[in-house]
């Protein structure tokens, strides 16, 4: 303190030009604050339209598929199936047994010349296969169908093909004999080596099985790990470990978890490689470390009031935990797994290493059925030479994209549920 | 024997048992890790009286409070040391079964903390897991007379469903005490249950302390002296941990005997 006598403050004067320009000043900060929120907003807003309307933009074709018209002469072809045998027990045997793609090879040569037969794609004969399961009575007439053109002439109706079958659809095209049908294949189907046979489905199947095995797995060990550490530990060295790990196993590179899949559940347990349950053992890993630590902040949100209220009432340990603080935390702790689950779904690395990569071309039938995932398909899809991988694979991303938003919808419904019931 | 003098042998024990306290603290001190919160407290909750603990705040008279029901239990470093007995029976014994005791000494806490459930189901908790009520008609009675008693009834008799939490601070107070009360305690300790409150919803509880004394001891904390001299019978001052007297609440209000006391209840400090 100096030893100047204090004298009283001359008022502030509001009115001043200093003061208003700091007021100027702070009105700008605020305004140039917001401004640049919004443009953060619309960035990313920006960014994920371009990603939408590109894969849309690309993979709507992968669902759709060009067709060419051929009129199959069953009576006249080389076709020896009998009508009569298409009724009772022996009637897949016998479409087993017939040569579909031979009738349809020379029908194409008789209507569209020598190289007819390389116009449409090989997955004809299914087509072909299914007309005459319905409709026997076909086969005593001469037919009209339309089958999948050949992967050529598809990329040629889409896009840019080369100019040879460019040229060859717009003959075919001026001619009548083309139109574009939904692809059912592609969302029925599984992998396969020509583009216009894949189908999504077996890859989709895959990764559910998968999602259902991880999120058996990891919400339940992930929550009741939760639970005790937040409500029964004791405070010490050794929960502050636990603590450290789990929050470093959340920060492991998916990868690491491959190997550890690998290792442990293929090589120690000898269970089947490729197969979901691993696939799904191996996410659950690197699921639950989320879901603790989501667990774990919901269940910490709960007001102690509400534990002192069931406790003073004489509710028991486990009582104030499954009857006051669950309930409470379980919108925290399905965000927390909903995000977990995200992941795992998008996840590639680990799945490589536990052989979800190989070619399957059947659905899964089970959970120990050799079976690859979403975006496993989509990695070897992208790696493929042909051209007309590249819709499907836009198409694939577009499936997985869905998916994703179903699972987040329904973690979305559920939470709400939750909440609206306090 | 005769029927008149059982009578009296019957009116005489329960006059003698009226005597006796209905619980006792015996050399209690309380511990949170080296810090002693409490340092050798003696003090009897009479059977049928409001029993007040005042004091200048941090003076420990909640901590106290908690040791009654084992609340202290939850906190990890805390520890207590001597014996407090409910009706002769050591609470504190291997014995003794914490969720029954805290079912048969209520509590209510300074801030109004219904469960985020129906106004029904905040009262029917405690009898449920109690097993207090057989069947749903008994279920109802019991919530019906708790509320009753909690003097809450004719405000929410038509909303039972509605949540406990959209009450008024009062209204969520009475919540709490019946739900206490469900559960047909022995004791009921309050834990400054008007602090949140405004002054209309403060006299409605204490109005409600003076219709449930003589049905449960009630033992309530509040720094609020003239709340105490209001609602007690018997106080007792609480000062750094230190019980400093207990008495008749007139006897202390109006001669208090220690010079600490009477600093405190002539607003010296505090």
């Amino acid at each position: 303190m100096s030893d100047a006598p204090l004298t009283d403050p001359t008022p502030t004067n509001w009115g001043n030009p200093a003061m208003q320009r700091r007021l100027r000043r702070r009105y700008s900060a605020e305004r140039n604050f917001r401004l640049l929120g919004l443009a953060a907003i619309l960035l990313s807003a920006g960014f994920l339209a371009f990603l939408l309307v590109s894969m849309m933009a690309n993979g709507i074709r992968g669902f759709s598929q060009t067709e060419l018209r051929l009129e199959v002469d069953f009576p006249r072809s080389s076709l020896f199936l009998d009508p009569a045998a298409l009724r009772g027990f022996g009637a897949d045997q016998a479409l087993a047994n017939a040569d579909f793609e031979r009738a349809i090879a020379e029908a194409a040569v008789a209507r569209y010349g020598a190289n007819g037969a390389a116009l449409f794609s090989e997955s004809g004969r299914l087509r072909v296969r299914d007309a005459v399961r319905e409709d026997p009575s076909i086969l005593n007439r001469n037919a009209v169908l339309w089958l999948p053109a050949a992967t050529e002439i598809d990329i040629a109706a889409k896009s840019r093909g080369s100019l040879q079958a460019e040229r060859l659809y717009r003959q075919l095209a001026d001619a009548g004999r083309v139109r574009t049908g939904l692809n059912w294949s592609f969302l029925t189907g599984a992998d396969s080596t020509d583009p216009t046979q894949v189908g999504i489905w077996g890859a989709f199947k895959g990764s559910l099985l998968t999602m259902i095995v991880t999120l058996l797995i990891a919400f339940p060990i992930g929550v009741l790990s939760a639970v005790y550490l937040e409500e029964y530990a004791p405070r010490n060295r050794w929960t502050d470990m636990i603590e450290v790990s789990v929050n470093n196993l959340a920060a492991v590179p998916s990868i690491i978890f491959g190997l550890l899949g690998l290792a442990v559940f293929l090589n120690s347990w000898h269970l089947p490689r490729s197969a979901p349950i691993v696939g799904g053992l191996t996410l659950a890993l690197m699921t639950m470390p989320v879901i603790v630590i989501a667990g774990r902040n919901a269940i910490k949100s709960v007001p102690p009031s509400i534990r002192d209220a069931a406790l003073g009432i004489g509710a028991s340990r486990i009582q104030v935990v499954f009857h006051h603080v669950l309930p409470l935390a379980l919108p925290g702790i399905l965000t927390g797994t909903i995000i977990g689950m995200a992941r795992a779904l998008g996840e590639t690395a680990p799945l490589l290493m536990i052989g979800m990569r190989a070619f399957i071309s059947a659905p899964p039938g089970g959970f120990s059925d050799p079976a690859t995932a979403l975006p496993v398909q989509i990695f070897l899809w992208s790696d493929e030479v042909s051209r007309g991988f590249v819709e499907k694979t836009s198409a694939a991303i577009i499936v997985l994209l869905v998916f994703l938003l179903a699972m987040n919808g329904l973690a979305i419904y559920l939470r709400n549920k939750f909440e609206r019931r306090w | 024997m005769t029927d008149t003098s059982l009578n009296e042998i019957a009116a005489h024990q329960h006059a003698a048992a009226a005597e006796t306290p209905k619980m006792t603290a015996r050399g209690v001190s309380v511990y949170y890790g080296d810090k002693k919160a409490i340092d050798d407290v003696s003090i009897d909750v009479d059977r049928e009286n409001v029993t007040a603990f005042i004091g200048p705040s941090g003076c420990g008279k909640s901590t106290f409070l908690r040791t009654l029901n084992r609340m202290n239990d939850t906190i990890p470093s805390a520890r207590v040391e001597g014996a407090i007995a409910l009706d002769g029976e050591d609470i504190y014994a291997s014995s003794m079964d914490v969720v029954q005791l805290r079912a048969r000494v209520g509590m209510v806490f300074q801030k109004p903390n219904p469960f985020p459930k129906s106004i029904y189901e905040n009262v029917a908790y405690g009898p449920r897991i109690h097993g207090l009520a057989a069947n749903k008609t008994e279920m109802d009675q019991i919530v019906e007379r708790s509320l009753k008693r909690a003097g809450l009834w004719e405000e929410v008799k038509d909303r039972l469903a509605e949540s406990g939490t959209a009450l008024s601070g009062g209204q969520q107070q009475r919540l709490c005490i019946a739900r206490a009360i469900a559960v047909d305690p022995e004791v009921i300790l309050m834990d400054e249950p008007c602090s949140a409150l405004d002054p209309i919803a403060t006299a409605k509880i204490e109005e409600l302390i003076h219709e449930l004394r003589g049905r449960y001891a009630i033992v309530i904390v509040t720094h609020n002296m003239q709340q105490a001299a209001r609602v007690s019978q018997r106080t007792a001052f609480f000062h750094l941990g230190v019980l400093v007297e207990y008495g008749e609440t007139s006897e202390i209000f109006t001669n208090p005997k220690a010079t600490r006391t009477k600093d405190y209840i002539t607003g010296r400090y505090g």
